[in-house]
């Protein structure tokens, strides 16, 4: 196995905008980078060209040193030895849950004893033992899944791919295939792919989050890292709940700000001067007597606390938790413990 | 690398070039040479003996005649059962719009030989019950008249295919719409539902229309012993008395019975223009209205039309193959099933047609299966101009009426092959690539609605397994396609084992089909054998529908004509 490389891809589609634009990236051996971005974002193309189903308009694909595709030539997804969990799981109604499961290992040419003991392994690996004789029709669509994931374990791919996989799925099971999905990780140490639009999926999951927007590659970090120091409105906006203010900051700063600076710049508008986007995570802004005033505009019982959004003097929104019941229209004091210019 | 591949798709390198000779053969080269003799004999003046006679203008005006009329007919009956059957809650409603398709696939010269049973003074059945016309009275359906109404009985189920689609698109949520805003039953007919069942009348006038223009089998009998000719039989009786000058005449009859259709086309092109009547919003369950007190007699009148248009001339065609020798009455002790004896064992004629049919049908129906699943993955995997033109043509032949493709492919192949020095014309071959041609829009339709249908991730699933084009088509795609296929295969045998039109021009000693058997029995005056010849067609078109009805469920939609 090796390295996934992705060099300064483009992708178009007949004569319109491009779909992908100058993207590089490298995703390490058995690392599991999500693919992060609102739809139409473009990361379904990159995660079908990886697999060998579009072909870029430029740039190169590699895996190590072997070529994949470039604006010329391509492997053909046949003979990748990659494995996919598509979004429909993509089963063969014709065929057994084994048949499902075995088919690439039948492909392949491998012996019927072996490929009988792989199948029973790959799915007893997602707990679906007892349903090898099943047609996909009588299956939940968990479990649906689960088979799609089994026929990934089977041949041990060097890319395993998954198109928001869980994006058919209702809210319980999905925690439940998140699990699935992490122990597949660790046990199979492939290298995976994972594309969704679902950050809070992404951060649960991934090793590496790439952000992805408008076609191009904005960032891509760990998930504490991209959380903590996101680059651009976007990102910002994107990773974790928050509230993004417009404040003047004097130059030079650090993009880490702390309270005396956040006050600072909230209280003393420097006029003339351009203004810069600040992140304020929610679980910063804390409700206390000394800091400044602010309007309660909703409130929402979340179970262990009090969702709020408030509205500043000079018009800005924040967002804030409290123990406390609070009522829309209260009047309550908030310190901004830290703020992360974007 | 070696294992490299230009593109992304997922086709292997022969695809298309064989997809564009298939198309080439089949569509492009006979109809390219139609047109080219037809412009040529135009250009040299072959064509001023032609015009001046006038036979080719009362043809043409007999065409016209008979069409017009016959499309009437065909919008009165195929449209009230339409209307009647979709809209209101008549009972048996699936068993009367089962039995009302069945003359679109009973095959033309077998419904005018049945109606022939039923009326004049030879009447088997008339004058086993005694009502024959006294003899020497004329046959009344040897006219004009005559050969509308059979059209009209023949094409009905087009305009009732048609019309019924554009009602059953008008959802329930339309109509009820219309009577919480105030309307009355009546009303909501004229204001709402009418309006959008025009598209789909019009559009199955037109197509009944063409289809008169095209139609070979009933001018043939029922015209061609009153001299009363249409533009087909005319090609047919100057390809009879083969002269110097046939090619150059059939070539420009072919052009002109193309131009009548594609007149009749666009006639329809103009009135549905600016219609757009796609329903908006979800389609769900039809509406249907009440009938009250006039349920009753509805339901009988619409079982007495189906009883006169279907029952009865298959009784008159079952008298008929059942009649002892000639002026014997027929009566159960008289009756006879001496004509099938003679059909199925004895005369060889009968026994080759039958065995050339079944062989034709068969090779037709599996050849075309094999260039319909290859043709299909084709044109719904690339999405180019190329390949909307490609299916474009591929359905050319198909609208085209069957004698002017005989026609093209009599001038395409008439000569020997190049290369191969050799001719096929006057062997099966010709007949079989005709019907080859003639059949790829009726095998393709269900073999691309159900590659539509499926989830291409299916199919990319399979190429991430490592299965290649071969292997994917025969574990994936195919077993998924079955059903289609399957109701493809079905549908081509049954529409060429009973095919005349094409092999009426293109047959000769020994390859003889079914329908020019048929024709040639009825022509020599052999009626009962004929009508035996008949009743066993009959069956077995009934008993295929049947088993394709059963399938019905398993299909996708649009896969039988007569279901849409």
């Amino acid at each position: 196995m090796a390295p996934l490389i992705l060099n300064s891809v483009t992708k178009r589609f007949g004569s319109g905008a491009a779909a992908v634009r100058d993207l590089s990236l490298t995703v390490r051996e058995g690392r599991f980078l999500a693919l992060l971005g609102p739809s139409g974002c473009g990361k379904t193309t990159v995660l079908r060209m990886v697999a060998g189903f579009e072909q870029p308009s430029d740039g190169a694909i590699l895996l190590g040193e072997r070529p994949l595709a470039d604006g010329a030539t391509m492997v053909p997804p046949e003979r990748r030895n990659m494995a996919m969990v598509f979004q429909s799981y993509a089963l063969w109604p014709h065929m057994t849950v084994a048949e499902n499961v075995g088919y690439p290992l039948k492909v392949r040419k491998v012996a019927k004893e072996k490929a009988r003991q792989k199948v029973r392994e790959a799915l007893s690996a997602v707990r679906l033992e007892t349903y090898a004789d099943r047609r996909p029709a009588e299956l939940s669509g968990g479990q649906r899944q689960r088979v799609a994931l089994a026929r990934c374990l089977v041949t041990e791919p060097d890319v395993v791919l998954l198109d928001e996989p869980l994006a058919n799925l209702d809210r319980h099971l999905r925690q439940e295939m998140e699990e699935t999905f992490r122990d597949f990780h660790s046990r199979s140490g492939a290298t995976m792919i994972y594309v969704t639009h679902d950050q809070s999926e992404a951060m649960a999951l991934a090793t590496d989050v790439a952000v992805m927007s408008e076609g191009r590659l904005l960032q891509m970090a760990s998930p504490e890292e991209i959380y903590a120091r996101p680059e651009g409105l976007v990102v910002g906006g994107l990773v974790g709940q928050g509230a993004i203010l417009s404040l003047c900051l004097p130059p030079p700063s650090d993009r880490l700000l702390d309270w005396p600076r956040l006050r600072q710049a909230l209280l003393e508008p420097m006029e003339g001067r351009e203004s810069s986007h600040v992140l304020v995570r929610p679980q910063d802004v804390i409700l206390d007597s000394s800091g400044l005033p602010a309007c309660v505009i909703s409130s929402f019982f979340e179970g262990e606390r009090y969702a709020l959004r408030l509205e500043l003097q000079d018009g800005q929104s924040l967002r804030s938790f409290s123990r406390q019941a609070v009522r829309p229209g209260d009047m309550v004091h908030v310190v901004l413990t830290s703020g992360w210019r974007l | 690398m070696r294992s490299s591949v230009r593109s992304g798709n997922s086709q292997p390198r022969w695809l298309f070039p064989f997809v564009v000779i298939v198309v080439l053969v089949l569509s492009v080269l006979p109809l390219a040479r139609l047109a080219w003799t037809g412009i040529v004999s135009a250009l040299r003046g072959d064509a001023g003996q032609l015009l001046a006679d006038p036979a080719l203008w009362s043809a043409t005006l007999n065409t016209l005649a008979t069409s017009f009329l016959g499309m009437i007919a065909a919008v009165i009956l195929g449209g009230s059962f339409a209307v009647l059957l979709t809209l209101f809650d008549v009972r048996g409603r699936s068993a009367l719009g089962f039995l009302f398709m069945l003359p679109m696939m009973i095959p033309p010269q077998v419904t005018a030989l049945s109606w022939i049973g039923l009326t004049g003074p030879s009447s088997t059945l008339l004058k086993a019950l005694g009502m024959a016309p006294p003899l020497g009275s004329p046959q009344p359906l040897y006219s004009i008249g005559g050969i509308a109404l059979l059209f009209g009985v023949q094409h009905a189920p087009l305009v009732y295919l048609a019309m019924r689609a554009g009602l059953l698109a008008l959802p329930k949520e339309g109509v009820e719409a219309a009577r919480l805003s105030g309307a009355s039953t009546v009303r909501v007919l004229l204001d709402i539902v009418l309006p959008l069942a025009m598209p789909g009348l019009v559009a199955g006038a037109a197509i009944a229309f063409v289809s008169g223009v095209g139609n070979f089998g009933i001018p043939a009998i029922l015209g061609i012993p009153a001299s009363i000719y249409t533009l087909p039989t005319l090609i047919y009786s100057k390809f009879a008395s083969f002269g110097p000058t046939t090619f150059a005449d059939i070539s420009i009859i072919s052009v002109l019975i193309t131009l009548l259709a594609v007149a009749g086309l666009s006639v329809e092109a103009r009135v549905l223009r600016g219609r757009d009547y796609r329903t908006i919003g979800l389609p769900g369950q039809a509406a249907v209205f009440r009938l009250g007190a006039v349920r009753l007699p509805a339901e009988m009148l619409l079982w007495l039309v189906t009883f006169i248009i279907l029952v009865l001339p298959f009784l008159a065609l079952l008298a008929g193959s059942l009649a002892p020798a000639y002026g014997v009455p027929l009566n159960l002790e008289t009756a006879t099933l001496h004509a099938y004896e003679e059909v199925i064992l004895r005369q060889s004629v009968t026994r080759s047609a039958f065995t050339n049919s079944v062989s034709l049908a068969l090779a037709s129906a599996f050849g075309l299966l094999v260039i319909s699943v290859l043709l299909g993955y084709y044109i719904v995997q690339t999405k180019s101009r190329t390949a909307a033109t490609i299916s474009a043509l591929a359905e050319v032949p198909y609208a085209l009426p069957g004698i002017v493709l005989a026609v093209a492919f009599i001038l395409l192949l008439a000569a020997p092959l190049p290369i191969l020095g050799f001719s096929v014309y006057g062997t099966i071959w010709i007949i079989l690539i005709a019907y080859l041609s003639s059949f790829l829009a009726v095998s393709l339709k269900p073999v691309i609605s159900a590659y539509r249908q499926f989830d291409p991730s299916l199919e990319e699933a399979a190429r991430l397994s490592g299965a290649g084009f071969y292997r994917r088509m025969r574990d994936v795609l195919v077993p998924l396609i079955a059903p289609a296929a399957g109701s493809s295969i079905i549908l081509v045998f049954l529409i060429a084992c009973n095919e005349l039109t094409v092999s009426a021009l293109l047959w000769s000693a020994g390859t003889q089909t079914l329908g020019v058997a048929i024709y040639n029995l009825d022509d020599s005056g052999s009626f009962n054998l004929a009508a035996a010849l008949s009743v066993l067609v009959v069956v077995m078109v009934v008993v295929l529908m049947l088993i394709l009805e059963l399938m019905a469920r398993r299909l996708p939609a649009g896969a039988l004509p007569w279901r849409r």
